[in-house]
């Protein structure tokens, strides 16, 4: 059998292809000899059962080794992947060359989970994770995940394999896996791209990824890894690693603060809503500061862990975040808002004919918004939400901005003008406690109900919980935002918020991806985990088990996706045409689903389900004693909807 | 706007007012009916309300009132329930259901609930 070699200069293939050159594959073939087989010392053929004979070089660096060496220098820790062929020289050097050590490689059942691994992980870490996928069917399959990424905005290193060269694509596996250009299915959802053609322009251009990725707004980027410069020799001379270089934050203007800060400051009741403001720890006590200096409630809508869950200035925390009462507000500061517009008014809900909205807040009320999101605004997804009409609009990150403008309100607050902001804010303490007592009120409606109600759930989570370095690594919004009602949240890391674009399947990934974040550091990681989610990516719980990843897993179990069925409900009823079938396509039952036996056939300790309330603190006492020697565990609790 | 507010005062007039000719409601028949029109979903098994729905165990509602409320809810995520989707009788019943539900615990004889 003839022996399988590349005729060509395969770099300057590339290269060529890149700039454009009319040259043909035939034409280089007859100029330059095969750069891999010129650099063998002794090469040897082995014959194989396959028909054909392999090279067996074994003295070669492979240009995935120094690849290996670039993600090592952007101090990457973990690369999540479903193994696939076209970066199979990137998952030999990283086990191998890289001793599977920052990056250590992640085992994952499927894309979408190691995205969402990654996505989950940045929350808690404040850095990206690397995926590897194929780039075309693991991209497919990792797509909804990258988009949710981006809508939360959030940092992560895509890396795609894909065989550009056809001399160098095997079989129909490498050609149905093979694409021009990899990165464009998701390219309206990233924020940057590259498809290197040289060992030195993938060194660059993962630097230069990295640093976008990682400037505000935080999005995902994607390198191509192309499977020939991932598996031929390193024959570029002189190769080196950029330095990389973080930019600073982009900040507001100076002179759009100083305006900000005299109408916070001269404000009878200014109000602040939150979306995504901190982005480092640093964030919440920037974002405490400016509420105590102005004494001014703080609206979360809790899309970050922006503000303390206890603190007097918070606003009513029995709310839904999405709705957010401003009806007193005279000021409003709204910093890097999601679908400011959706939460400022009311529109004609689904079971009413026609489409009419009209404004929660006060006629004249002035607007100003902080946000870094329209650095980066793209045009075919419409995450971006309504034009909003503000008085004062800042381009700048918000974590970024806030020193300044904490600084500009204390220059213009007079001791008089003190005075008057504490009482505001003794005020807002007041309606605060008010609001935490009634929490407690309708926490106790149900109590003994089976199944069980998510209050009784979260309490006694909370009883058994508090006293640990606790990390919920769910989003509450599902289970009636009990935690935000009933826990205190205080640290960074103990909430990361929701998916981002509403992408279902995000919920046990990211919560498996933010516990392995939390690990290193000894923290108790809490999953509140829906069950229509989990039911997209149940995987993640072997990769969970597989790398000894602790956490609790606490099913809302409501059997139903819920919100869907309401929809459906207000349709039918809309329509006159009944109510009584709209679980038909919406409800998980007839079977119900075992999830402790899924769990423990996926390596988990696992309980239930468990229906009788006065059965699940034993249950999660238990559970803890398995999660604090390591393990990930399930308990399955049968739910209320909400 | 003015058309929607008359509406809405008159509904919540009529909401607390008992018409007479109440009709009797099955409690059995009201829990089946509240289960299978998915009032659960927003409301509760146990009609303690949520996020979604407010709560209707020990609801000040009349029979008359509720029914009228169910009818012609003022906007919100409230379906309106006519009377192809739900007879007279059939929300008598589960106006019956809610107004059988006991009384809850108090928040502060729940140890796990204490500030």
């Amino acid at each position: 059998m003839a022996k399988s070699k590349k005729p060509v200069d395969r770099r300057g293939f590339l290269k060529g292809a890149a700039t454009g050159a009319a040259v043909g594959a035939a034409g280089l073939s007859a100029l330059k000899p095969p750069v891999a087989m010129a650099q063998q010392s002794v090469p040897r053929q082995v014959p194989v059962e396959t028909g054909g004979t392999i090279e067996v070089t074994g003295n070669e660096k492979p240009g995935s080794d120094f690849m290996i060496d670039v993600f090592k220098s952007l101090g990457i820790e973990y690369c999540a992947a479903n193994p696939g062929s076209s970066f199979r020289g990137l998952h030999e050097s990283m086990i191998n060359y890289g001793g599977n050590k920052n990056p250590e490689l992640l085992t994952c059942c499927h894309e979408e989970a190691s995205a969402a691994m990654a996505h989950g992980y940045a929350k808690v870490e404040g850095k990206p994770m690397m995926i590897m996928a194929h780039g075309t069917v693991g991209l497919q399959h990792a797509s909804m995940a990258i988009y949710n990424a981006y809508a939360d905005r959030v940092p992560m290193m895509v890396v795609l394999g894909n065989i550009l060269d056809i001399e160098f694509r095997r079989g129909n596996a490498e050609w149905v896996h093979s694409v021009q250009d990899a990165a464009a299915m998701v390219r309206d959802y990233i924020k940057w791209d590259d498809t290197p053609v040289s060992l030195g322009h993938f060194a660059e251009s993962t630097v230069r990824a990295y640093k976008i990725a990682m400037t505000p707004p935080y999005e995902p980027v994607v390198i191509v890894a192309d499977g020939g410069l991932q598996e031929e020799p390193v024959q570029e001379k002189n190769l080196r690693i950029p330095k990389l270089v973080m930019s600073a934050p982009p900040q507001g203007d100076s002179g759009a603060v100083a305006e900000a800060a005299k109408l916070l400051v001269n404000a009878e009741n200014p109000v602040i809503v939150t979306g995504r403001v901190a982005r480092t720890p640093k964030g919440i006590q920037l974002l405490v500061e400016l509420a105590e200096t102005l004494q001014a409630r703080v609206q979360d809508q809790r899309l970050r862990m922006n503000f303390p869950s206890a603190h007097p200035l918070y606003g009513n925390p029995g709310v839904l975040p999405t709705t957010v009462p401003l009806a007193d507000a005279d000021v409003i500061l709204a910093l890097e808002v999601q679908d400011y517009w959706g939460s400022t008014h009311k529109q004609t809900p689904l079971n009413r004919f026609g489409m009419e909205s009209s404004p929660t807040t006060k006629p004249g009320a002035k607007v100003i918004t902080v946000s870094a999101i329209e650095l980066n605004h793209k045009s075919n997804y419409q995450d971006f939400g309504r034009y909003i009409e503000a008085d004062l609009s800042i381009t700048g990150d918000a974590e970024a901005t806030l020193p300044a403008l904490i600084e500009a309100c204390k220059k213009l607050i007079t001791s008089d003008r003190k005075r008057a902001l504490e009482e505001r804010g003794k005020k807002i303490a007041a309606m605060n406690q008010q609001a935490r007592e009634r929490n407690r009120e309708l926490a106790a409606l149900a109590w003994d109900a089976s199944p069980i109600s998510t209050a009784r759930m979260c309490a006694e989570l909370w009883a058994q919980v508090k006293n640990e370095d606790w990390s919920l690594v769910s989003f509450d919004r599902m289970v009636s935002s009990w935690p935000t009602r009933l826990w205190n949240f205080s640290k960074y890391y103990q909430y990361i918020g929701a998916q981002g674009g509403a992408g279902i399947g995000y919920g046990a990934p990211a919560a498996v991806g933010a516990a392995l974040a939390n690990k290193k550091h000894g923290r108790l990681s809490i999953n509140i985990q829906t069950d229509g989610d989990l039911n997209y990516q149940p995987g993640v719980m072997w990769t969970a088990a597989h790398h000894q990843i602790p956490m609790l897993n606490i099913m809302h179990n409501n059997r139903s996706y819920h919100e869907e069925r309401m929809y459906v409900a207000l349709l039918g009823a809309k329509f006159n045409r009944g109510i009584d079938r709209s679980d038909i396509g919406t409800a998980l039952i007839g079977p119900n689903i075992d999830y402790a036996s899924i769990a423990r056939g996926y390596g988990l300790y696992a309980e239930g389900p468990i229906s009788d309330p006065k059965e699940l603190g034993p249950a999660i006492k238990r559970s803890l004693e398995r999660v604090k020697k390591g393990e990930p565990a399930l308990i399955d609790v049968v739910t209320q909807p909400r | 706007m003015r058309k929607t507010i008359c509406i809405s005062l008159l509904t919540a007039v009529c909401c607390f007012a008992q018409a007479p000719g109440a009709l009797t409601g099955n409690v059995e028949n009201g829990k089946k009916l509240f289960e299978r029109n998915a009032c659960y979903q927003c409301h509760g098994h146990e009609g303690q309300g949520g996020l979604s729905g407010p709560r209707l165990s020990q609801t000040k509602f009349t029979q008359t009132g509720f029914t009228a409320f169910v009818r012609n809810p003022p906007p919100s995520g409230m379906p309106m329930f006519r009377e192809k989707v739900m007879s007279n009788q059939e929300l008598a019943d589960v106006f019956a259901f809610v107004k059988s539900i006991p009384e809850p615990k108090a928040a502060k004889d729940i140890p796990l609930l204490a500030p």
